[in-house]
């Protein structure tokens, strides 16, 4: 057994949002940098432009890309042989994310309640999902999702003589109803399979993976590449302004199902795809 | 699509010359509102309050910036997507407002206030908000200081680059740029604008 003290956990999670809202990762930096040579409209290549300036001012000056700082979503993939220490858990987050928020300079958009909405001022409570794997490491992986991206998200719950041609056909419509609203070019992360709530979780979860690598199923692999195809034919382009490039990448996790079913859901990112992994 | 310099508080004359797909570059005082600051001023205009600043020829900025770190006049301020005020917009237009910055597209009842009031609605980079945070001067909070992120600042900028994406004929940039970019064999094709031109 290994223990962990919750308080290295706390000062972890708030340097990784700091950096994660300063930085953007080596992956995405290489994506827009291909995307730039790639696109052929030229009011496209300006945005291209805009976004490659943008993204250099934030590092240079440890200042957030993006003024939504996003909800603070933590991932923790916890070995069995990990042992928790000096208090509980998810109190350490919330005091992490409550530390990184404020200390960054990073915005607080998180509401008490979906109705009242009265703002909790320190970014919390912060999104957790957790996993039990096995080993004595703890993985964390932070994502600061933004909400203009998140609101384009959708799900189906399709029936299965739908096949692949309706998960291709919800998507696509889906990407394109986002259009402006979700700052493409964007990242879709999808969902198929499992259920209602775990077909959402797959999308989300699709989004920590590297930007440039494909489902490990070649016959995923290959499905990806076709929605990025017939997402980039759409002409929505950089900021919905027209153009050859709408999405960087299209990731797809897939799980097993119902025999009644055919889940799919769509969890689309921006560009500013804010994601960073700490192994304990 | 032309470049276009201007200063604020915008003329009729300035709004009628400028046409979606025109860069719209931006200086002198704009103000910032989003959904919650839009909720408060349309209660208060129905309640026969005045708008926390003079509407006539203003711009309104939607953004809810991040805190400044010591030294900025604003933190990150990138548009926010727009449709979440589209209830209050034709209000805010009806009341002499002559153009809002944000992003994404608005309903046909916005774009409909924009012809009938003779305004425009511009677009900024969504995500670049540390780039545009470079072009504003000077920042005071006017109005609703309670909701943080989302009162109403006054916003001194120099030059805010903005492309015109409704202007006040009915044109629509969103429309018009993709369109000459989608394929034949996309599974969708862009809507075109109920009031084109």
């Amino acid at each position: 057994m290994r223990e962990i003290h919750v308080d290295q956990v706390a000062e972890t999670i708030a340097k990784m949002f700091m950096e994660a809202n300063y930085y953007l990762s080596p992956d995405v930096v290489a994506a827009i940098d291909k995307a730039t040579k790639d696109e052929q409209s030229p009011v496209g290549q300006a945005i291209f432009g805009q976004l490659i300036e943008n993204y250099t001012i934030a590092m240079t000056e440890r200042v957030p890309m993006c003024q939504d700082t996003g909800s603070a979503l933590v991932f923790l993939e916890i070995g069995q042989d990990v042992h928790f220490t000096g208090g509980y858990l998810y109190e350490a987050i919330h005091k992490g994310v409550a530390k990184g928020y404020t200390d960054g300079y990073l915005r607080k958009s998180i509401l008490n309640d979906p109705i009242k909405r009265v703002n909790t001022k320190d970014n919390t409570p912060a999104f957790i999902y957790t996993e039990i794997v096995p080993g004595d490491q703890l993985k964390i992986t932070v994502d600061s999702k933004g909400g203009g991206s998140e609101n384009m998200g959708q799900l189906k719950m399709l029936p299965p003589s739908a096949g692949w041609e309706g998960v291709r056909k919800f998507v696509v419509e889906a990407v394109a109803a986002a259009g402006p609203n979700a700052c493409p070019p964007l990242v879709v992360g999808i969902g198929c399979g499992g259920n209602f709530d775990k077909v959402a979780l797959l999308a989300k979860k699709s989004l920590l993976r590297h930007v440039g690598h494909s489902n490990p199923d070649p016959e995923w692999a290959a499905r990806e590449q076709e929605l990025l195809t017939e997402i980039n034919k759409l002409g929505v382009g950089p900021m919905g302004l027209g153009g050859t490039v709408t999405a960087l990448a299209v990731h797809i996790e897939v799980m097993p199902v119902h025999l009644t079913g055919l889940p799919v859901a769509v969890n689309i990112d921006c560009h500013a795809h804010r994601h960073k992994e700490v192994v304990l | 699509m032309a470049k276009v310099y201007v200063t604020t508080p915008l003329t009729k004359e300035q709004i009628k010359n400028i046409k979606a797909g025109d860069e719209v570059i931006i200086t002198g005082t704009i103000y910032t509102a989003r959904d919650a600051a839009h909720k408060k001023m349309v209660d208060d205009l129905a309640a026969g309050k005045a708008l926390p600043f003079d509407a006539t020829g203003a711009i309104i900025y939607y953004t809810g910036p991040t805190p400044p770190k010591p030294g900025q006049a604003l933190g990150s301020c990138g548009p926010t997507t727009s449709y979440r005020m589209d209830k209050y917009a034709p209000t805010m237009y009806e009341q002499g407002v002559g153009a809002a910055i944000g992003k994404g597209y608005r309903s046909d009842e916005v774009k409909a206030a924009l012809v009938k009031n003779g305004a425009l609605y511009l677009a900024s980079t969504g995500g670049a908000g540390a780039l545009l945070a470079k072009r504003v001067e000077a920042a005071e909070v006017v109005a609703y200081e309670e909701l943080g992120a989302e009162a109403v600042r006054k916003l001194t900028v120099s030059e805010l680059p903005t492309v015109c994406i409704n202007d006040a004929s009915g044109g629509d940039q969103y429309y018009n740029g993709q369109v000459q970019y989608v394929k034949a064999d996309a599974m969708v094709k862009p809507k075109k604008p109920e009031a084109g031109e």
